[in-house]
C-alpha cells in the first residue's frame, strides 16, 4: 500500500490485498441487500485505517438503511480509557466483520472511565456491555512517580496503581458481570539510565515494566484478559503503533494508523471467550510442510531437514505446527497428492518431525481442496470456522477463500522460512486459558483415527464400542477443573442443549451454591484418555425434580452413548436425593440442532416451553428404563 | 512528483477518506472549504498522506498548513 519499502503501519499481511475496492464499496452504497459472506470477505482483506474506516461508515449507512442482514454473532464492547479512544471503533467493528460477528462499540469518553465504572447513572449502565476494555496509558499509570523516587516511593506508587486497576475490574465484574480485557500500556518511554533501566528506581520505563509483570499476575487471580501489544511492538517498532507527535496532539496511546491492527487483536480475544477461536490448522504438503513435490522427487527426494536453508526453514514449519498441536491445536491434512504418496515422509523420512498419529485427520487425493476440507470438518465435527488452511499455492487459497469464506486462509510469503511468524501474527489460534487437558485434546483427536480405523474392521457399531472398552469418570465439579469446565463451556457449541455459557467464575458459583449440583465427566477407551469431555449443571428443586440447567459435551465423543452413561448418573442422582424426576431443558440456537432430539432420544417426554422458546422435557425416576450402555461408569474418589 | 501529480494523489485521498466523489481541492482551498473537515479528520487526512507517501511531517509543519498549497509543498519537499 505504501509507496516506500518502510513500513508505515502495522499492516494486516495475512490478509489479501482487496478484490475491487472501488466496485464493492460502490456495491456496499447501492441500496442493493448486501450479502454478509460478502461483507465478511471485504472486511478481511488487508485495509488500511482510511480503508477501515470508510468501510466501517458505508457498513453503519447499510445497516440504518436495512440493506444489510445482521450477521450471526454479535457483541457488546465498551472502551474505557484514561486518554483517547474513539478513534479505535472503526477498527474494531469491521475486525467483528471479519468473524461474522456485529461488534457495537461504546467508547467511553476521554479520560472517563471511573465515571463510567463507577456511577450509578453512568450510560454505561444502559449500555450493558457484554466486554469492557480498560485501556490506562503510560502517563496515566507513572503519575504517581516522583520524578527523583526512591525504591520504596516506588514500590508504594507501584502498589497504590495495582490497587486502582484491581478496583476497576471489580467494578466491571460486579456491575456488568462481562469479560474484562486491560490492554497493557505500550512501552513509550525513553530509558533515563540506560541498557540497565531497572537500577533506576524513578524511571518510568522500568516502573511499566513492572507494572506489566504484576499485572500478568494478578489477571489470573480475577479472572481478567490482558491485551498485550507485546508481541506485535516487538516485531514492528513501537513508533509504528505509537506517534509521539500524536499523542501531544490528541492523547492518543495508539496510533490510528495502528488502529485496523489493534481492533483485530482486541476482537481476536473476544471470539476466543466465545469459543470461537480456530481449533484445527490444515496442511498442505509439497512447499508448505516440505520442499519440492513428493509425487515427484518421491519421500527420499524432498528438501527437508538440516543442510539446506530451505529445508531448516520447512523443519520450522513442521516444529510450530507441533507446538500448536502440544496445546491443543488439531492438525490435518489437505494435499493433492497419491494417498500413499503423501503420507510416505510421515512414515519413512528421517527427518520429519511431524508423524502420521500427529494428524487427526489425511486427506490427499485430487479432488477440489474446498471438498476435501469439508470432509476434514465433518470427520472431526468441527465447524468450517474452526479450520485454518495453510497452503504455499496462491490458486488454492483463493479457491478456498471464494468457495469457503468460513475457513481462515492466511496469505503467505514466498519464503517458508517466514511461514511460522505469519501465522503466529493472524492470531488465529489466540487462547486465553492453559489447561492440563489441552494437549490430550489433540491427542485424543489423533487418536479418533485408530478408533475409525477399529470401527472400520467391525460392520456392528454395537461390537466396536464394546470392544473400545470406554470407561467413564465422573465426580462433583472440582475446583482443580474449573478453567477446563470453563474452556469446555467457551467451546463447545452444538451439543450444548441452552446455548448457555459459563466461566470460571460462573463455574465457581455452581460449586459453591449448595442448591446446585455440578457433574463433570471424563472418559477413556483402550486408545487413550479423551479428558474432561462433558458436564452437567442441575439444580436441585426439592422435593420434585432434579433439573439440568445445561448438558455441554464436546463433539469428539458423539456416537459413543456417552450421553446415555451421564444420564445414568443424573438418574442416580435423582434417586439418591429422593427426587422424583428428573427435568431438561433445550433452547435452539443457531449451532445446537445436533441435540435438539437428545432429551425425546433418552426417553423423555416434552412437558411445557418456556418463555424464551425452550422446551422443558421430564423422566419420570420410577418409569426410567435401564438400557445396556457399553461403557463403564465410576466416580472419581471411589 | 509534479506539484500536479501531488494534487491529484491528495485529491484522491481526500475524497476517500470523506467518502465522497464531488470533492475537488485547488493549491488555494483550505480546510474550510471541505464539510466535515474538523480537527479529528484533519488528523485522519494528514496520517493518511504520511501513509501513502511514505513520509512523516513535522509537528510544527502540521501547525503550520493554512492552504493545500502549504500541504503540497511539504509533500514536495520530501518526494
Amino acid at each position: 500500500m505504501s509507496v516506500g519499502l518502510t513500513r508505515m503501519a502495522p499492516d494486516l499481511p495475512w490478509l489479501p490485498e482487496p478484490d475491487d475496492w472501488v466496485g464493492q464499496m460502490q456495491a456496499l452504497s447501492s441500496g442493493q441487500p448486501v450479502n454478509p459472506v460478502a461483507l465478511s470477505r471485504l472486511a478481511s482483506s488487508n485495509l488500511d485505517f482510511v480503508r477501515t474506516a470508510a468501510l466501517d461508515r458505508a457498513v453503519m449507512t447499510a445497516r440504518a438503511q436495512g440493506w444489510l442482514a445482521s450477521p450471526p454473532h454479535a457483541c457488546r464492547l465498551a472502551m474505557l480509557g484514561s486518554a483517547t479512544v474513539s478513534h479505535l471503533g472503526a477498527g474494531i467493528r469491521v475486525a467483528g466483520l471479519r468473524r461474522f460477528m456485529d461488534v457495537e462499540v461504546y467508547e467511553g469518553a476521554y479520560g472517563q472511565y471511573w465515571r463510567d465504572i463507577f456511577e450509578e447513572a453512568s450510560s454505561l449502565a444502559g449500555f450493558a456491555p457484554t466486554a469492557a476494555l480498560l485501556s490506562l496509558d503510560p502517563w496515566h499509570l507513572t503519575a504517581g512517580l516522583p520524578p527523583d523516587a526512591t525504591p520504596e516511593q516506588r514500590d508504594r506508587a507501584l502498589r497504590e496503581m495495582l490497587e486502582h486497576i484491581v478496583h476497576c475490574w471489580g467494578g466491571l465484574q460486579d456491575r456488568f458481570h462481562c469479560q474484562v480485557i486491560h490492554q497493557l500500556p505500550l512501552p513509550v518511554f525513553a530509558p533515563d539510565l540506560g541498557a540497565n533501566e531497572h537500577r533506576l528506581a524513578a524511571s518510568r520505563a522500568d516502573f511499566l515494566r513492572r507494572l506489566g509483570f504484576a499485572l500478568r499476575e494478578l489477571s489470573d487471580t480475577h479472572g481478567v484478559d490482558l491485551l498485550s501489544l507485546d508481541a506485535a511492538i516487538e516485531q514492528d517498532g513501537c513508533a509504528l503503533w505509537h506517534n509521539r507527535a500524536l499523542w501531544m496532539r490528541a492523547k492518543q496511546e495508539i496510533s490510528p494508523v495502528a488502529a485496523p491492527a489493534f481492533g483485530d487483536r482486541l476482537v481476536r480475544l473476544v471470539t476466543a471467550k466465545a469459543g470461537r477461536a480456530a481449533k484445527c490448522l490444515v496442511l498442505d504438503l509439497d512447499n508448505t510442510l516440505w520442499g519440492g513435490e513428493v509425487g515427484e522427487c518421491g519421500p527420499e527426494g524432498i528438501d527437508l531437514g538440516q543442510g539446506s536453508a530451505t529445508g531448516e526453514a520447512f523443519l520450522a514449519v513442521q516444529h510450530y505446527a507441533l507446538t500448536l498441536n502440544a496445546r491443543g491445536v488439531v492438525l490435518a491434512v489437505c494435499s493433492k497428492n497419491d494417498a500413499d504418496k503423501a503420507m510416505a515422509p510421515f512414515e519413512i523420512h528421517p527427518e520429519m518431525l511431524l508423524r502420521a498419529h500427529h494428524i487427526a485427520s489425511f486427506r490427499a487425493g485430487w479432488g477440489p481442496k474446498p471438498d476435501a476440507l469439508r470432509e476434514i470438518a465433518a470427520e472431526l465435527n468441527l465447524g468450517l470456522d474452526a479450520l485454518v488452511f495453510l497452503d504455499d499455492s496462491a490458486f488454492e487459497r483463493g479457491l478456498v477463500r471464494a468457495e469457503l469464506p468460513e475457513v481462515a486462509v492466511p496469505e503467505l510469503p514466498d519464503d517458508p522460512a517466514f511461514y511460522p511468524m505469519r501465522l503466529a501474527d493472524a492470531g488465529y489460534f489466540e487462547g486465553l486459558t492453559v489447561t492440563r487437558d489441552d494437549s490430550n485434546r489433540a491427542a485424543s483427536y489423533q487418536a479418533n483415527r485408530q478408533r475409525n480405523e477399529l470401527k472400520a474392521t467391525h460392520t456392528d457399531l454395537g461390537a466396536y464400542l464394546a470392544d473400545l472398552g470406554m470407561e467413564m469418570v465422573w465426580s462433583p465439579f472440582a475446583a482443580t477443573d474449573l478453567n477446563r469446565l470453563a474452556q469446555l463451556s467457551g467451546r463447545t457449541n452444538q451439543f450444548n442443549l441452552t446455548g448457555r455459557r459459563r466461566d470460571r467464575e460462573a463455574m465457581q458459583a455452581v460449586m459453591d451454591d449448595p442448591t446446585m449440583l455440578g457433574l463433570q465427566f471424563r472418559l477413556r477407551d483402550r486408545f487413550g484418555d479423551n479428558g474432561l469431555i462433558a458436564f452437567a449443571i442441575t439444580r436441585i428443586d426439592a422435593p420434585t425434580c432434579l433439573y439440568i440447567e445445561n448438558l455441554q459435551m464436546s463433539c469428539r465423543v458423539l456416537g459413543r452413548r456417552v450421553e446415555e452413561a451421564i444420564l445414568a448418573v443424573l438418574m442416580a442422582q435423582a434417586q439418591s436425593l429422593g427426587l422424583s424426576a428428573l427435568v431438561g431443558e433445550y433452547v435452539p440456537s443457531t449451532r445446537n440442532g445436533l441435540v435438539g432430539d437428545l432429551y425425546p432420544r433418552l426417553g423423555f417426554s416434552q412437558t411445557s416451553m418456556t418463555p424464551d422458546g425452550g422446551r422443558l422435557y421430564t423422566l419420570t425416576t420410577d418409569t426410567c428404563e435401564h438400557s445396556y450402555v457399553p461403557i463403564r461408569i465410576q466416580r472419581a474418589d471411589a | 512528483m509534479t506539484d500536479r501529480a501531488i494534487l491529484d494523489e491528495v485529491n484522491n485521498l481526500v475524497r476517500e477518506v470523506f467518502q465522497r466523489d464531488d470533492v475537488t481541492l485547488s493549491l488555494e482551498s483550505t480546510a474550510a472549504d471541505v464539510d466535515g473537515w474538523d480537527s479529528f479528520r484533519h488528523i485522519e487526512i494528514m496520517l493518511a498522506i504520511e501513509l501513502r507517501f511514505a513520509i512523516r511531517f513535522t509537528s510544527s509543519e502540521l501547525d503550520e498548513m493554512q492552504t493545500i498549497r502549504d500541504l503540497v509543498d511539504a509533500i514536495s519537499r520530501r518526494t
